[in-house]
């Protein structure tokens, strides 16, 4: 959790708007720090997570959850936090080849077509909580570390987009929770004749649904190596909230969390 | 102090040939002390080296044990090619298990054709009759002052420079067989794999092609075999296992993602390396991958965005005819290249 990101938005774990879709997108450059961050603030504001972990493994995190101040391990155990981990069980799919055996949450592996229900199956069971029995934890989160990466592995823009306005459906607005979600866009400077790049066209769908986006990004002057990039903080005007608000931000990730500054006020430059 | 008697004492042979001092350093348990490698100066990590040092120092260090360096080739397929025997050869010099998977050549024949190293010295360590002979007091090599290091070879030996990390090698020269055959090779010909049945009973069509099953299925095998996912108990000391996939993606695979402009498995290489990124997480291994993409010629195959989206840098290879006519060297260019912040935050090495 990163002190800084949480005045730039206002909220802390003891007090956050409840119903949010954050939108975490990154172009050249990575933002899994901000995911990194949310997964802290939630566990340590007493929400019930589900995270989607598709692209890295349960140590990554555990291991820099443990810099922050958050035991993920224990989270699991005590049931607060419930991880999916996408590359072990993708594993199971593409050796064995055969259905039948194991869950359908991967299920998109085997024939791509079909969408991500499976995994939507997966977030709807575990994001209600334990019925009877268990602590009571907060409101649901869901927490999706890269939904670009089945636009890779073959599923369309569509079923992805299907599967977030389902997940949204579910957590956002029936349950009161909230929900996070990376989108990494590798759009080529040079030539773009084709408009209808599957990232790019995921993205702006994405942000047409959300309530709160960060977009990150390098410098466009290059590569400094006190200032690793700029974060674009957009909130996004709903019917009786506020107009849409616009900050642009710098950012430098360190060893246990990351400092965020207005541009050109970064420590090494004053 | 008077001085010792000089046959007095454990007999030479006991005490390792090759160290000047009994001195050792008091290690950390956590870390594990794999030949060949290192932690990383920026987080700790295990890291190995790509054979290439100027190329390490570029992509901060090393490669990270669990994680894939993606080699787009260039033209010719010779700055690609020589890079993965860089890597393979850097793995034989390091005592590392090889894997190699090719479909056009017999991993054999890429083995055989690895680069030499070289190494510092050319004295071998002196064996045990050489010592024995050397400690005889009446010889005229008996030392009277420095008695003590008289059991040690008078050369420092080839051993100290496979302690290092990164080596130099002459690329005019092949590796000398016996070296080349004291490492463990596994191979994957693809010609010597292919089934003639088909997937039994496939229900629904499978993401990729029998070819790349058929790798990640042996690819797997390999792994938990020889015990690099953690299977076997440590009953050996532990190891790395350097994976080469050759030239992954050309219609030698059977993939037709270099030949058409709208493929049938569009996305059968990605959904590949998604599994083998999988595996690769899950087992002390490092994998170097070539891949033709200059072939591709449908950009929106979802391949240029699933490369930078794995944590790998990309290395493109553009070699023009041009720059043979101009006189220039040719360059590799290396773009696509960031430093990610949290990159190698994959696997601390305390968890494998």
């Amino acid at each position: 959790m990163y002190a800084e990101l949480n005045s730039i938005l206002n909220t802390s774990p003891d007090s956050f708007k409840p119903g949010e879709f954050i939108l975490v997108s990154d172009k050249h450059t990575d933002a899994s720090f901000l995911i990194h961050h949310f997964l802290s603030f939630y566990l340590r504001a007493g929400c019930k997570v589900c995270f989607l972990g598709l692209v890295q493994s349960f140590s990554h995190y555990s291991a820099i959850s443990q810099r922050l101040g958050v035991s993920l391990t224990q989270a699991r155990e005590k049931g607060q936090l419930v991880f999916l981990e996408g590359l072990k069980e993708s594993l199971g799919v593409l050796l064995q080849g055969e259905a039948s055996k194991g869950t359908r949450t991967m299920d998109f592996l085997r024939d791509p077509s079909s969408g991500l229900r499976g995994l939507y199956d997966f977030v709807r069971d575990n994001v209600r909580g334990a019925v009877g029995g268990g602590e009571e934890w907060g409101t649901p989160v869901l927490l999706v570390d890269d939904l670009s990466v089945v636009l890779s592995l073959g599923v369309s823009v569509g079923a992805a987009l299907d599967f977030s306005h389902y997940c949204r459906a579910t957590v956002c607005s029936e349950l009161q929770g909230s929900m996070v979600m990376l989108v990494r866009c590798e759009a080529e400077d040079e030539e773009e004749e084709s408009d209808d790049e599957g990232s790019e066209q995921l993205l702006r769908g994405l942000i047409h649904q959300c309530s709160l986006t960060l977009q990150v990004q390098g410098l466009p002057t290059g590569y400094c190596r006190d200032i690793h990039g700029q974060v674009e903080v957009c909130w996004r005007g709903q019917c009786d909230r506020q107009q849409t608000q616009k900050k642009l931000f710098q950012y430098k990730v360190h060893d246990k969390g990351a400092s965020f500054f207005a541009r050109g006020m970064s420590s090494a430059v004053l | 102090m008077a001085a010792p008697n000089m046959s007095v004492g454990k007999p030479t042979a006991d005490r390792l040939p090759c160290n000047t001092t009994s001195f050792q350093k008091k290690s950390r348990s956590k870390l594990v002390s794999i030949p060949g490698t290192r932690p990383s100066i920026q987080n700790g990590q295990l890291i190995v080296s790509t054979g290439v040092t100027s190329l390490d120092y570029v992509i901060g260090g090393g490669l990270a044990v669990g994680t894939l360096l993606l080699i787009e080739e260039d033209r010719y397929d010779s700055y690609s090619r020589m890079l993965l025997k860089y890597f393979l050869a850097e793995g034989v010099v390091c005592g590392h298990e090889l894997y190699v998977a090719s479909a056009q050549d017999h991993p054999n024949d890429i083995l055989q054709e690895l680069p030499a190293p070289i190494l510092d010295d050319i004295a071998s360590p002196k064996t045990v009759e050489d010592q024995a002979k050397s400690c005889d007091p009446e010889s005229q090599d008996a030392m009277k002052i420095a008695w003590r290091y008289q059991h040690l070879p008078k050369v420092q030996t080839a051993l100290a420079s496979s302690s290092r990390f990164g080596h130099y090698y002459d690329v005019s020269k092949t590796m000398d067989p016996e070296i080349c055959q004291a490492a463990r090779c596994h191979g994957f010909y693809l010609p010597e794999h292919s089934t003639a049945v088909t997937s039994p009973t496939a229900t629904g069509q499978s993401p990729m092609p029998e070819t790349y099953s058929s790798l990640l299925n042996n690819l797997q095998e390999v792994v938990h075999r020889e015990g690099f996912d953690g299977s076997v108990p440590q009953t050996k000391s532990r190891n790395i296992l350097r994976i080469g996939l050759h030239s992954l993606g050309s219609a030698l695979w059977g993939d037709d993602l270099c030949c058409r402009e709208n493929p049938s498995h569009g996305h059968a290489l990605t959904t590949f390396l998604y599994g083998l990124r999988a595996m690769l997480r899950s087992s002390l291994s490092v994998a170097v991958v070539t891949v033709p993409s200059h072939l591709i010629q449908n950009r929106d195959t979802g391949m240029f965005p699933a490369l930078p989206g794995t944590p790998n840098p990309v290395l493109r290879g553009s070699m023009d005819n041009d720059a043979f006519s101009d006189g220039s060297d040719p360059r590799l260019s290396l773009s696509g290249l960031n430093t990610k912040p949290f990159i190698s935050d994959s696997l601390p090495p305390s968890t494998l």
